[in-house]
């Protein structure tokens, strides 16, 4: 203790008081700061993807992991750039023969692309609802919103079972009114997928639009209505240009995760709905082929990186705003 | 009433919040039905609650859950405030550019990938599935919604406090301390609260990770609702939201109390 004292004392004061020793804690800690999450971030979010490529590169085998190792450096640096010459890109060529992958990739990027349009068409009116409602009210109205958001996704999907099945809800209340004569078939099919999707990636969409809307000066509506603008044209020409920030980030978080998604069409969309999160999850868990799984896990990243930087912008460029 | 709000603009909500409520009302109402079937009403009843606490399986699967919540969301959430002050106060070092890509990434990353490839990074490094691999897959996970919590309100937070307080001579460690956790101490504690809920809620990333022995609730739920829907999963689904109904009102009105606190606080300082 009287060491490090000295030690402190005994160093070359710097102009705003502080010692060199104290300085270097602090710019090490500072450091620390930025280090930390970037460690864990690499090791536990950069690396696993890295070891995905590597895997979708090598053979499936009997064996428990399930695949012969590639790119090994076991046998040193040589046995690694060795390693290279036995790559294979059968998992990839595989994927391309076999029809299913093809149109599962197709017909999910397509639902969800539809998913996202009614999520848009149903979650406007209630941003817009809101963003105009009195102020006082809103921060509840907020809530409500974030509310089904902290409830479990699962149960979320689940509860829409009993509404949509054959002798489910829907189909009694649509039969005792007399709407309909027989039972409409929609859990298990595409439709169920939509509602679903629509259902549960709602927040994602009305909280983006409504942040954008609020901010929305009204009083830009009233200037164009008293010059005379009919109200739809004021709203294309005014309000959805400038909610245009919080449309396509409301878009892109609804689209991104709902192309991969497996819960959904697994539990709503039953046996014969195509998409590719099931597919992986059917390769993985039935089939127990790791290097298919991986190269399926590849090609759908590859497909998503171009959505996800353009979220990675919209996200910098609102943090910019805020600033 | 304001005179912007139309009458179309009310239906909207209204016919909104039912189609986001609707749903869960009516899971919760057929968790108390007599009857076996889950959308045909046969009388009240609390049978299924008994029999849930009867289910050992379904106990231990909500003891591992929880375990995991608790513990993922503690150090999530002291990793995601730190993220989230790398990406408010250094602006400028070497990687800004990756490490604010791998914080927002996972927020939309189809949760299949991020499953597969968190197990391929275990089996690679040879560590067995179980507690411990559900637990850093959450953290990995939910650090990244900590962060963006944190991060919204450090932004808006007044520096001229912590210049303040470094002028008066406390170093910035204790400036951080003293200063900047307290005032940004709920976005803190609403980040845990989501991280525990993400926990609680996943059922893919958790079923590529766990191994023998830690399934988790979701997980025991898939599988129960693959074999048919049953009252008892309704009143395991109903326990889990009135949990969280409880917690997030609860924390709403704590905020609430601390926010008219301030207020008075202010008015109290400027009436001197």
């Amino acid at each position: 203790m009287s060491n490090a004292v000295t030690a402190v004392s005994a160093s070359p004061a710097t102009n705003d008081g502080k010692t060199v020793p104290a300085r270097l804690v602090e710019a090490f800690v500072g450091r620390l700061v930025i280090i930390i999450p970037y460690l864990w971030l690499l090791f536990f979010f950069l690396v696993p993807f890295i070891i995905v490529f590597k895997i979708s590169l090598s053979q499936t085998a009997i064996a428990m992991p399930p695949y012969t190792p590639v790119l090994d450096f076991r046998d040193g640096i040589s046995g690694f750039f060795a390693g290279f010459g036995e790559l294979n890109f059968d998992n990839y060529a595989w994927l391309t023969q076999d029809a299913l992958y093809f149109n599962a990739y197709v017909s999910s990027v397509i639902i969800a692309g539809i998913s996202t349009v009614l999520t848009l068409l149903v979650g406007y009116p209630i941003a817009y609802g809101m963003a105009r409602a009195p102020a006082s009210i809103r921060p509840t109205l907020l809530m409500l919103v974030i509310l089904p958001f902290w409830t479990s996704f699962l149960i979320r999907v689940y509860a829409w079972i009993g509404i949509l099945k054959p002798e489910g809800l829907l189909n009694q209340l649509l039969l005792s009114t007399g709407i309909i004569s027989q039972p409409l078939i929609i859990l298990n099919t595409y439709t169920a997928i939509f509602i679903g999707i629509v259902y549960s990636y709602l927040p994602f969409m009305v909280l983006p639009l409504y942040s954008a809307l609020e901010k929305m000066d009204h009083s830009l509506i009233e200037a164009a209505k008293d010059l005379g603008c009919p109200p739809a044209s004021a709203f294309w020409k005014i309000t959805f240009p400038l909610s245009l920030p919080g449309v396509i980030a409301g878009c892109l978080l609804v689209f991104i995760p709902a192309v991969g998604e497996f819960v959904i069409p697994d539990l709503l969309g039953g046996s014969q709905t195509l998409m590719i999160g099931k597919t992986l999850w059917n390769e993985f868990f039935a089939n127990r082929d790791w290097p298919v799984s991986s190269a399926v896990a590849v090609i759908l990243l590859l497909l998503l990186i171009v959505p996800i930087m353009l979220f990675q912008r919209a996200q910098a460029r609102a943090q910019e705003q805020d600033k | 009433m304001n005179a912007t709000w139309s009458r179309f603009n009310i239906t909207s909500i209204v016919l909104g919040f039912a189609f986001l409520y609707l749903p869960i009302v009516l899971l919760v109402v057929f968790s108390f039905n007599e009857s076996k079937l889950v959308t045909v009403w046969g009388g009240f009843s609390t049978k299924w609650y008994v029999s849930l606490f009867h289910n050992q399986g379904l106990m231990d699967a909500a003891w591992v859950t929880v375990r995991v919540g608790v513990i993922s969301a503690t150090v999530a959430t002291v990793l995601g405030t730190l993220a989230a002050l790398t990406l408010t106060r250094y602006t400028r070092f070497r990687g800004r550019m990756l490490f604010s890509g791998m914080v927002f990434a996972p927020l939309v990353m189809p949760e299949v990938i991020t499953g597969l490839s968190l197990l391929l990074l275990f089996v690679a490094i040879g560590m067995d599935r179980g507690l411990m691999t559900v637990t850093l897959a959450h953290i990995t996970l939910t650090m990244c919604f900590v962060a963006v919590v944190v991060q919204s309100r450090l932004v808006t937070f007044d520096r001229s406090l912590e210049e303040a307080a470094m002028d008066l001579g406390a170093p910035p460690v204790k400036t951080f301390f003293q200063i900047t956790l307290p005032v940004i101490m709920p976005a803190i504690v609403s980040g845990w609260m989501l991280a525990f809920t993400l926990s609680l809620d996943d059922l893919v990333i958790a079923s590529f990770t766990s191994g023998p022995g830690a399934t988790t609730l979701p997980m025991k739920i898939y599988s129960q609702v693959r074999l048919g829907v049953t009252p008892e999963i309704n009143a395991a689904c109903t326990i889990l939201i009135a949990i969280v109904a409880v917690g997030v009102i609860a924390a709403s009105v704590v905020n609430k109390r601390r926010e008219v606190q301030r207020q008075l606080d202010e008015q109290a300082a400027q009436r001197g």
